[in-house]
């Protein structure tokens, strides 16, 4: 079972693949930590980034920032971004906004 | 909801929270950071960056980044062309590809191309030229729209006021350290005038030299064991250095007397502390009480004092003061009519004449410093210099000093030793 909290962002590696939490953090200032995770896992060879937002709410534009920069750092380092369990407002969000030309939507 | 509905909600939420985030005066960079957070999220730019004009070193000046990448230059420089032409298209968005006549892109272009970048926003606040924020493209690829700019115009217009304002706290704090310079010069001048005064009264008296600057130095240690703070303290030995000013007014061959003064000698000599307060009124002391001290610093609280023969409450504080420090420096150095008192009986004086001559808590305060310096409880030995090495015994005066702070008013041991 993935580990995960209410309130903090945490990372589950398996299948070369890096899974993040997003939580709350996300739309904050405190978020540019999880975009920086993210580049020490992509440093670290992970081709795959796995953002998950079980427990996200709501996305503010602090939030989509800071996604950019995540799938701006896996672009540079050759992989792939999957964005799970999204609820669908944000779906609707991050097609209007053209998120989804660089992601892959899971369940 | 549509789309169209999804994005204005979206974006107009990213305006309200900007406008919240240029208030925040606590982090200038977080606020900034932050507003370039909004400013990209809003319409999904994928990199950007935020920079201040610095009109002294004509540069731009990258405040945040996000995308850009570590070898983008942080600082680019401006001629005056640059900088007229933003001021002449105010704060729009500029398509890089149309301002790439500007001088800055002769020297900046290829750093602009790699990174995409697509638009230049000027910060025009009320004419004033503050910085730029430059974005790349959107994450759906398609071109800025009219709206899209309306947008991005309106969030840098509240980050240029984020900036203006802290360019103003700056110069604020900048003006505020420079006053505070030039007012501690002003003090150290000040302080560098009074000193030269206490060496020409004491230059009058070739018995008493050193004495102002001696009670000044014991107003000070009184002040300072109160508790004052540094700026009362400082007042307090302005107050000593000059009680005796209204002296310079006296006859030297009265001052130099080295015989008892006769009746119309003393007349004049007790003049001083008013010639005194007579010099001292006009000038505009940072210390409100320096003339006063110069006035009363003969009076006692008996009301046996001089020139007014006031009683302990009518004194004012400062005076009584340097009325304690003056009595300990008379006592303490040769006279032309007599040797000076060894430091037990002076401190048996002292402690006589607490409540008549002497405030008892001045008297207590005085001798607590002694304490201090005498146990090592403090580092500077102003008393050790102003009285020489060996004047003050530290096994004899150390028991003597405790007994009168212990027992202010019982002065059985110190009466005993005395006998």
């Amino acid at each position: 079972m993935i580990p995960q909290t209410e309130r903090e962002h945490t990372f589950n590696s398996e299948n070369g693949k890096a899974v993040v939490f997003a939580s709350d953090y996300l739309n904050k200032l405190s978020g540019e930590k999880i975009e920086r995770e993210c580049k020490t896992k992509l440093d670290a060879g992970f081709k795959t980034l796995e953002v998950n937002f079980k427990q996200t709410e709501i996305v503010n534009s602090i939030a989509i920032s800071i996604l950019l920069g995540v799938i701006d750092a896996a672009s540079n380092a050759g992989a792939k971004v999957i964005f799970s369990q999204v609820n669908e407002e944000t779906v609707e969000l991050f097609e209007t906004l053209g998120l989804t030309n660089h992601v892959k939507l899971e369940n | 909801m549509s789309e169209n509905q999804i994005k204005l909600v979206h974006t107009f939420s990213a305006l309200a929270e900007i406008g919240q985030e240029v208030t925040n005066k606590r982090n200038f960079q977080e606020m900034i950071r932050t507003s370039l957070h909004l400013l990209l999220g809003s319409l999904a730019i994928m990199r950007g960056g935020v920079a201040r004009f610095s009109r002294y070193g004509h540069e731009l000046n990258m405040l945040a980044v996000r995308g850009l990448g570590e070898d983008f230059p942080l600082s680019l420089s401006l001629c005056q062309e640059d900088e007229r032409q933003f001021l002449t298209a105010g704060l729009t968005a500029i398509e890089i590809s149309q301002a790439k006549m500007l001088p800055l892109f002769h020297v900046y272009d290829q750093s602009f191309d790699s990174r995409k970048l697509e638009l230049l926003i000027p910060l025009i606040i009320r004419d004033e030229f503050l910085g730029v924020i430059l974005l790349g493209e959107k994450a759906n690829g398609e071109p800025y729209s009219a709206y899209d700019k309306d947008i991005i115009c309106a969030m840098a217009r509240h980050i240029g006021v984020g900036i203006q304002q802290r360019n103003m706290m700056s110069e604020l704090e900048r003006k505020a350290q420079e006053n505070l310079k030039l007012y501690d010069d002003l003090r150290l001048t000040y302080k560098d005038t009074v000193k030269s005064f206490a060496a020409a009264i004491d230059c009058k008296d070739k018995y008493t030299e050193g004495h102002s600057v001696r009670v000044g130095k014991y107003s000070e240690l009184i002040a300072f064991e109160l508790g004052w703070e540094e700026k009362e303290v400082e007042g307090a030995a302005v107050a000593g250095y000059l009680h005796d000013v209204g002296k310079l007014a006296v006859d030297r061959s009265i001052i130099n007397s080295p015989l008892r003064l006769n009746a119309s000698e003393n007349i004049q000599l007790s003049k001083h502390p008013a010639v005194g307060y007579e010099i001292l009124s006009p000038i505009h002391h940072p210390f409100t009480d320096v003339p006063l001290a110069a006035k009363y610093h003969h009076e006692r609280l008996d009301g046996r004092g001089y020139p007014d023969g006031l009683l302990d409450h009518e004194i004012p504080y400062i005076a009584k003061i340097v009325n304690l420090a003056d009595s300990f420096d008379a006592m303490t150095t040769d006279r032309p009519y007599k040797r000076r008192r060894n430091a037990e009986d002076v401190i048996i004086d002292m402690s006589e004449n607490s409540g008549k001559q002497f405030a008892p808590e001045l008297v207590s305060a005085f001798c607590r410093s002694m304490l201090k310096e005498l146990t090592n409880e403090k580092k500077d030995k102003k008393f050790r210099r102003s009285l020489g090495k060996d004047y003050l015994d530290s096994e004899k005066i150390v028991p003597m000093l405790k007994e009168v702070l212990n027992n202010r008013n019982g002065t059985s041991y110190l009466t005993n030793v005395a006998s």
